[in-house]
């Protein structure tokens, strides 16, 4: 067992998926020399060279585009677009070709390019650089989009994501980076479209992925000195969706709180919400409830703690639905 | 305010050409071609052939075989003469126009039609014929083509890629970008630009300031406009870009100067934005006609020889049209395939769903 930090841990696993795959690339703005802008490729240019190590230059579009590419001849790049609110330019390649060119072939062409996305807000940032946009591209078929939350599953889930022949777009919790936590760097995971159930409990199952497992795991833990036995569940994957997982802690909890730091509308919770009630509608004590940021744009910063989702506001969801 | 685009019929003094419009073989200082008897009467039954496949497409879609078609018309030459530069090692990045080149290479030509026909949205094995699927959004090809020119690039491979993109196409965001990365990674990419005047409805000077080949050099590679109505000079100028390529000497842009002789697609209605006297003109460019002049002329064909190439055609048309009303539609269950590359548990439920509600019929 290793101690990690999540950014250090998805760096050892591109490092491993380096290693074992001549053909793994890593692309994006600023991931050679310096490492990218939060150190999640540092030193891979050092040891891998520029040709597997490539800064680009600063088009998003073209940093998918030419993966594209690359992929049509056989390479695996992994793709670091540097902020969430800077993945749009690059939504046009993602969308209209990466998502659909495999379908276009009738399955002659596979395109296993990894998009790695640093999401969610937390950390002071300026606008854009705090967003969530993860429901964009879980409504787009042809991609697989998941969101680790962990550095142990960080470091199994890249290491999955470039060795599958489909997209993925992998979201990383950007205020979790530097997160520690002990990683077995010989373990082998789990696959990477399983939900993880991260706290077992009887009373109601919390759903939550990327940066919000923690706060749920928090939520959780104050929930336990009120008497309250909630279940966490990690979705890991977004698309597809572990609905056994899911449905299973729904039936037997009879409640379900969704929480994530996207707008509630038409957010991802809308898909859960509305899955786990036509899956348990008979078990359900109360609807299935979303905790997450409102219907506005991301705000400046010193507004941001109020607008994320936090342990009183998952909270007082639970209270909610205890109150049915 | 205007500026002069030069999309007019007026041949600008840049122009590489090597075959004049009355067939008519001159020279051109930087490019030349030695060709057999043999290769230029191919050259011609290529032109003759692929202008059959598109007339029969679009009396395809007049009768409601073709949901749409993207006719070639007045653009054979740049496509043939381009396509028969390329080695079988180079790959291509079309758009949605280069019937010319899949003839090239070896697509058969009722693949083509069935994508428009909407039985496939692709159809054919890219790396069977080193021949990338028609990518219908405009100019995101580009891309693909250079990131797939890194990688000969990394695997040391003697190949090059070209990439087919139209004069609109050059106002898109993903072109720029394509050149950008092309001329900072110095990738063995051609980027072949037909300018064919118009973008639909908007002729060339919506969409730039300056002649399309110039922008090159604002990137830091050569670009050359030819006539690309000039089967001899698209051919003598494409191997050439194509050679300094594999040759590790970058990108080169060409701008085929041609003329889109039909209308847009089977939807459009040319009539409407341009005048018929434009096209008139352009006529007496055809780039089939100068080669048949210049055959004939120097009795390097005889009239047994168009008659044959004429029969062919007949033959090829006829054929391709009874494989094309004969295209099975694909069935129900095609929707769900082929979406993701390993195993996707949704698209399985639906795909079950929906086939015992479709079976539900049936009883």
């Amino acid at each position: 067992m290793t101690t990690l930090t999540l950014a250090k841990a998805i760096n050892e696993g591109l490092r491993r998926s380096m290693e074992d795959n001549a053909k793994v690339l890593v692309m994006g703005e600023d991931v050679g020399k310096l490492g990218g802008v939060f150190r999640v490729t540092d030193g891979l240019q050092k040891d891998f060279g520029e040709d597997r190590v490539i800064d680009t230059p600063l088009a998003e579009s073209g940093i998918i585009g030419t993966a594209i590419g690359l992929a049509l001849r056989g390479y695996r790049p992994v793709c670091e677009i540097q902020f969430d609110g800077f993945v749009f330019p690059a939504a046009d390649q993602i969308i209209t070709q990466l998502a659909k060119m495999p379908l276009r072939s009738l399955g002659k062409i596979k395109l296993p390019v990894v998009v790695r996305i640093p999401f969610g807000g937390g950390i002071g940032a300026v606008e854009h650089h705090s967003e969530s946009p993860e429901a964009y591209f879980t409504h787009t078929a042809g991609l697989r989009v998941v969101a680790c939350s962990n550095p142990a599953d960080a470091y199994t889930m890249i290491q999955d994501a470039v060795r599958g022949d489909d997209p993925v777009i992998f979201f990383e919790p950007k205020r979790r980076y530097w997160d520690k936590a002990e990683v077995d760097l010989g373990a082998p995971g789990l696959p990477l479209d399983r939900a993880k159930i991260v706290r077992p409990g009887a009373d109601l199952t919390l759903l939550a992925y990327g940066p919000m497992v923690k706060t749920c795991l928090e939520a959780a833990a104050a929930a336990e000195e009120e008497g309250r036995d909630l279940e966490v569940v990690d979705l890991r994957s977004l698309n597809p969706l572990d609905l056994e997982v899911l449905t299973d802690s729904v039936r037997r909890t009879g409640r379900c709180v969704v929480a994530h730091e996207a707008p509630v509308f038409s957010g991802f919770g809308a898909e859960l919400a509305a899955r786990l009630t036509e899956r348990c509608f008979y078990h359900l004590e109360a609807p299935v409830l979303r905790v997450g940021g409102f219907s506005t744009p991301y705000p400046p910063s010193r507004l941001e703690d109020y607008y994320l989702p936090d342990l009183d506001r998952v909270l007082d969801a639970v209270d909610r639905s205890f109150a049915y | 305010m205007t500026a002069d685009a030069s999309h007019g019929v007026d041949t600008p003094p840049e122009l590489v050409q090597l075959l004049t419009p009355e067939g008519e073989r001159v020279e051109h200082p930087d490019y030349d071609i030695e060709l057999t008897e043999e290769e230029v009467r191919s050259l011609y039954r290529d032109l003759v052939l692929v202008r059959r496949i598109d007339l029969e497409a679009v009396a395809l879609q007049r009768q409601g075989e073709l949901g749409l078609w993207a006719s070639l018309l007045g653009q054979e030459a740049a496509q043939i003469g381009s396509g028969r530069a390329l080695t079988d090692a180079d790959m291509v990045f079309p758009t949605y126009r280069e019937h010319g080149v899949a003839w090239c290479r070896d697509v058969d030509p009722v693949k083509l039609l069935g994508l428009f026909r909407g039985v496939s949205n692709g159809g054919w094995d890219p790396a069977e014929h080193n021949f990338h699927l028609y990518t219908i959004v405009i100019g995101s090809q580009t891309l693909h083509a250079v990131g797939y020119a890194m990688g000969l690039q990394r695997d040391g491979a003697e190949a090059a890629t070209m990439v087919y993109f139209g004069d609109g196409a050059t106002s898109q965001g993903d072109v720029n970008e394509a050149f950008i990365w092309a001329s900072v990674t110095n990738a063995p990419v051609v980027f072949f630009c037909q300018n064919n005047q118009w973008a639909i409805s908007e002729p060339l000077e919506r969409q730039s300031r300056i002649p399309l080949y110039k922008r090159a050099s604002g990137f830091g590679f050569p670009g050359v406009r030819v006539d690309g109505n000039d089967v001899l000079a698209c051919l003598a100028v494409t191997r050439q870009a194509l050679r300094n390529a594999r040759e590790g000497q970058g990108p080169t842009l060409i701008e085929a100067f041609t003329y889109r002789m039909g209308a847009h697609t089977t939807s459009d209605d040319p009539s409407r934005y341009r005048l018929a006297d434009e096209l008139e003109a352009w006529k007496l460019k055809d780039p089939i006609e100068r080669v048949k002049a210049y055959l004939f002329k120097n009795r390097l064909a005889d009239q047994e020889f168009f008659e044959k190439v004429d029969a062919e055609a007949d033959a090829l048309g006829k054929d391709v049209r009874g494989r094309c009303l004969t295209l099975p539609d694909p069935p129900p269950e095609a929707i769900f395939q082929n979406v993701y590359a390993g195993p996707h548990a949704l698209i399985d439920e639906e795909r079950e769903q929906f086939l015992t509600y479709l079976a539900g019929f049936e009883r």
